[in-house]
């Protein structure tokens, strides 16, 4: 029998960077190691973290939801951590499974 | 009988056989507490060993905070039960938000491992009430996250009410800047440890566990064990048998 299944899945990065402010070790270490490259007039370096992940939801505001609630509970402290959430796409729409 | 304290073996604990063998020596009866288990066992305290915590993957502590046993722990904290996190279990507890601040990667970029001095704020906490007033311990440090950080408005309230349980201090005994040698990974304010409002929660970067004996170097450590396992042990009605150390 076939099924139609109204789920999308929906692709996401979260990008995780320390706060502004925030001590940022390893963003100072590689600013730092830029004359020994021979490269000058850069600054401001700050090094955090990428996750990708893809959220099945039935439409892309629902899937942001989650997201969101996963970045707040999990993939960010937000004492000393800011987010920003970028979509990817959806990967499919409406498809047709069979089954039995 | 004496007074049963937990330790909570994480994937990736380290210290925990230590901490067993450092409480039993301080006259407690450890029981191990594996992570998957919500199951406290009636311990009358509880103690996060230091270690690497599910890997120490995305931040250290922050996977260890969604565990059974840790979801467990934050009710036995809220119900006034005492828990002590250290290194890697201070990262715990303060990523569950049962200790106020962070722990950010060390100021040097650098994994510290070596002894440091540290002297505690309040001597009227369980967890210190046997430290003598001023007296400077000596125990390690082990760790690449260690750099205590919370906003300035918490630390005013934790310094304004005696919740900054330990200080890393010089060789003339005052707190260390955050690039001196003596504060070894550039906690603001020297900070080495801090208490919850409600004085039952405690967590510290230095290994107490690690300074349980004369031959190890020092037996400072024992001061803070002893410490907990006394209140542990007045709380359950108990009494620590055959302390050592």
């Amino acid at each position: 029998m076939n099924a139609e299944v109204i789920a999308t899945r929906f692709r996401f990065a979260v990008n995780v960077l320390p706060k502004e402010g925030i001590l940022d070790p390893q963003g100072r270490a590689v600013e730092q190691s830029l004359p020994h490259l021979g490269l000058a007039g850069i600054g401001e370096v700050r090094v955090g973290r990428r996750v990708e992940l893809a959220v099945d939801a039935p439409d892309a505001l629902a899937a942001r939801v989650v997201v969101e609630a996963l970045s707040r509970e999990l993939l960010c402290n937000p004492l000393i951590e800011q987010y920003a959430i970028e979509s990817l796409g959806a990967i499919s729409a409406a498809r047709t499974e069979t089954g039995g | 009988m004496s007074v049963r304290v937990g330790v909570v073996v994480f994937p990736g604990s380290n210290c925990d056989k230590d901490t067993a063998w450092a409480l039993e020596r301080a006259g407690a009866e450890p029981v191990e507490l594996w992570h998957e288990s919500a199951d406290l066992q009636d311990v009358a305290a509880i103690v996060l060993p230091g270690g690497f915590a599910y890997g120490d993957y995305l931040r250290a502590g922050a996977i260890a905070r969604f565990s059974p046993v840790m979801r467990a722990v934050a009710g036995y904290a809220a119900n006034a039960g005492l828990v002590l996190g250290i290194c890697n279990g201070f990262q715990v507890l303060a990523e569950a938000g049962l200790l106020p601040g962070a722990l950010l990667r060390n100021r040097s970029l650098r994994f510290v491992c070596r002894d440091v001095a540290i002297r505690a704020g309040p001597t009227d906490t369980p967890f210190s009430h046997l430290v003598p007033d001023g007296r400077v311990l000596r125990m390690p440090v082990a760790h690449g996250e260690g750099c205590y950080y919370a906003d300035a408005a918490t630390l005013d309230a934790l310094e304004r009410d005696g919740r900054v349980l330990f200080t890393y201090v010089d060789d003339a005994g005052q707190p260390a800047g955050i690039l001196d040698r003596a504060n070894p990974n550039g906690s603001v304010r020297a900070i080495a440890g801090v208490i919850n409002a409600a004085g039952n929660v405690a967590g510290l970067m230095p290994h107490p566990e690690r300074a349980a004996d004369v031959l190890l170097g020092s037996d400072d450590g024992m001061l803070v064990l002893r410490s907990l396992v006394e209140s542990a042990g007045a709380r359950a009605g108990t009494i620590p048998s055959g302390a050592a150390g």
